[in-house]
């Protein structure tokens, strides 16, 4: 194993220089992109602009330390957070499915927050004026919360059987696809009663967009996201066990009836997580994973680079998507066009190793 | 997108029934589906005045509701769910996955696609039912057609792999397109949330216009029977049995394009019929494909029925479309069939 074996009292881990390497390029990445997203989401400011307003020293004129502060930084906060828990809550999924293609969607999160969102929408959004005041800021954030974890929760609840030992992968897929099925076909029907401008609204949450988020949102959502990201840290030693097929993981030592439900449960978490700060970005939880596994070079995707990859690639197309195309749109519908050649390429290249 | 293909161990519980009983048990519920239709609907009618409406029509209101309304539908109905089951049978044969269904092919985006893009270059006059159909078939088959191409462009011809990768960027893209067309353009946004609905009332005038296409995929359908139950054991297996697995799969993946554009024209994305009818036939008939694909026929179009008057009765008088009322009842009966089976194995 090429690596170096770092040990404190019984707890080791493995270096590997690849993955640290690989880790801190995406760190300096993922600061670039923070730094060019404060810089140009919006009238471009000059570095130093960005750092006065950062820093918010006495000198600093008030007027800039609101736009960096309160109107770049909340956006910019939640595309990195929701890009990570996306990632992570990808990988940890595709580990559960045991399928490299398995994303949050499967497990009924991102539809039941779909149905949450567009519920407030359309039912309390009424005319053509939206969503204003309490409404916007708790009501939408806390519905789609809700409907991921009602979804979510119901399909973990469904797919882990009682009597039987371990959680079924493909049982697991299919509960969520039922689950999917029902809030979709929901979702439809609700867009359709709404006027059309309720519609749009609704179109554009679900199609991902960071567009007006301000610390009322990001904040406590980031609070939460941050502990979960913590604890997947910790739960990482059990995917490459995981991976194997089921009776050899628990020869090698691998509690399944324990930890297949933890890392379930935590995808779904992070998820709900993402897709609140975010809204269902596209592409995130299938691509970071794999493209983390390309670039470290591993078996498993190792969680913090998948996390920072997420980070960044949120980050970056948010700003591509709202600023510098002609037209500005949500940035999932730039993850979605983005996402799908990269991702035929990653498959085709991990198919020719194979073969 | 092959989940694991886990051994296919029977559940000692599981009850062994014989195929036919499975046929015939489909049959009956057609029957029963195909009656109800036509009797439900927003006025009240008795098993009289359906008598009367049949044998004795004078153009009374009731004659009138049952023979220009609800047989009509009830016909396109039938066409629709006898579609999208044998299509969904087929997708998930050729593809040996369970969770897969005809949008697999790009089918309900590119059909999409062409309906939004449609009320954007052509404005009312391409919203109009005719005209949104055609769109939406030409959509489709071309969707498919270009999966299709793309998926096929290896050395190996057709596999499941590309066919699905090919499948999934196309759907993407057009995804995309369509999310950026809608959301800068109301009216558009306004069309789609209309027809992505999936109803069988109300473009049911079309019936007669698309049949030889339905008959055609159907007949394509019956060719490929054959070679499913060899293939199921895997390719290398199928071709050192005989099968000509790439013109198998040609077939296959023509017959799946031509039945769900057939499909998505007349009633507009029903996704879920296409992932639900393949589950409930295997579990009436089991594995034997030579009777999963006539029974998901008629198990598809008994299941659109039944939906489709239960959209009817819960909204009295008005009525919930067949797409949402299908995923409503048929998600938690989708999740039984998941849990009450040991395995969901291909």
């Amino acid at each position: 194993m090429r690596g170096w074996v770092l040990r404190i009292g019984q707890a080791s881990f493995v270096l590997r220089p690849r993955a640290l390497l690989v880790g801190g390029c995406a760190v300096l990445v993922l600061l670039l992109a923070v730094l060019a997203h404060l810089m140009f989401a919006g009238r471009p400011l000059a570095f130093g602009e960005v750092l006065t307003g950062l820093s918010g020293g006495p000198g600093a004129p008030s007027r800039l330390i609101l736009q960096v502060q309160d109107f770049r930084l909340p956006r910019t906060v939640a595309g990195a957070v929701a890009g990570a828990c996306l990632a992570v809550s990808g990988a940890l999924t595709q580990n559960v499915a045991r399928n490299p293609l398995a994303t949050p969607e499967i497990l009924g999160v991102t539809a039941g927050a779909s149905l949450g969102a567009v519920a407030v929408l359309v039912l309390a959004g009424g005319g053509a004026g939206g969503l204003s005041g309490a409404a916007a800021a708790v009501g939408l954030p806390l519905a789609a919360g809700l409907g991921a974890l009602l979804f979510g929760g119901g399909v973990f609840l469904l797919a882990v059987k009682r009597g039987s030992d371990v959680l079924d992968s493909n049982r697991m897929v299919l509960v969520g696809l039922g689950a999917t099925a029902v809030a979709t076909s929901m979702v439809t029907w609700l867009l359709t009663l709404g006027d059309v401008t309720n519609a749009g609204q609704a179109l554009t949450w679900m199609s991902g967009s960071l567009n007006g988020k301000d610390w009322d949102t990001v904040s406590p959502v980031t609070v939460v996201a941050l502990p979960l990201l913590l604890i997947s840290a910790f739960v990482a030693r059990w995917l490459l066990l995981g991976s194997f097929d089921d009776n050899t993981a628990r020869s090698l030592g691998l509690p399944l009836r324990w930890t297949r439900p933890l890392l379930l449960l935590l995808a779904v978490l992070l998820a709900a997580v993402g897709t609140v700060l975010a809204g269902p970005v596209a592409f995130v939880a299938l691509v970071c994973p794999l493209a983390a596994r390309q670039v470290t070079g591993t078996v498993v995707a190792p969680l913090g680079v998948t996390a920072l990859l997420g980070a960044c690639f949120v980050v970056v197309a948010d700003l591509v998507a709202g600023f510098v195309l002609p037209q500005a749109l949500p940035v999932g519908v730039l993850t979605t066009v983005l996402g799908a050649p990269v991702l035929i390429a990653l498959v085709l290249r991990s198919q020719r190793r194979t073969s | 997108m092959s989940t694991a293909v886990l051994p296919a161990t029977r559940h000692p519980e599981a009850r062994r029934r014989r195929p036919g009983q499975g046929f015939l048990l489909a049959g009956i519920a057609l029957a029963a589906a195909l009656l109800l239709s036509v009797m439900i609907g927003g006025l009240e009618t008795s098993p009289a005045d359906l008598w009367h409406a049949v044998f004795t029509p004078d153009g009374s209101v009731a004659d009138v509701a049952v023979r220009e309304l609800r047989w009509p539908r009830t016909l396109n109905g039938l066409a629709v769910g006898a579609c999208l089951g044998v299509a969904g049978c087929l997708t998930q044969a050729h593809t040996r996955n369970p969770i897969a269904d005809p949008g697999l092919l790009g089918i309900y985006s590119g059909a999409a696609l062409a309906v939004v893009a449609g009320s954007l270059l052509g404005g009312a006059v391409l919203e109009a039912a005719p005209a949104q159909a055609v769109l939406a078939f030409l959509g489709a088959l071309a969707a498919s057609a270009l999966v299709f191409t793309v998926g096929s462009a290896s050395r190996h011809g057709v596999t499941t792999v590309t066919l699905v990768l090919a499948g999934a960027a196309v759907t993407a893209l057009a995804g995309g397109l369509v999310s950026a067309i809608v959301l800068s353009n109301d009216a558009a946004l306004d069309t789609l949330r209309f027809w992505q609905l999936g109803s069988i009332a109300v473009r049911g005038g079309m019936l007669l216009s698309i049949l030889p296409f339905i008959l055609v995929g159907l007949a394509l359908a019956a060719l490929n029977i054959g070679s499913l139950n060899a293939l199921a054991l895997g390719e290398e297996t199928a071709a050192s049995l005989g099968v000509d697995v790439r013109r198998s799969r040609t077939l296959g993946v023509a017959a799946v394009a031509v039945l769900a554009a057939c499909a998505v024209t007349l009633a507009g994305p029903i996704a879920f019929a296409g992932l639900l009818v393949p589950h409930m036939t295997r579990w009436l008939v089991g594995l034997d494909y030579r009777w999963q694909v006539p029974v998901s026929a008629v198990l598809g179009a008994a299941v659109l029925l039944i939906a489709d008057t239960a959209g009817r009765v819960v909204a009295r008088p008005g009525e919930l479309p067949v797409g949402v009322l299908l995923a409503v009842l048929g998600g938690p009966f989708f999740i039984y069939l998941a849990r009450r089976k040991k395995l969901v194995t291909l």
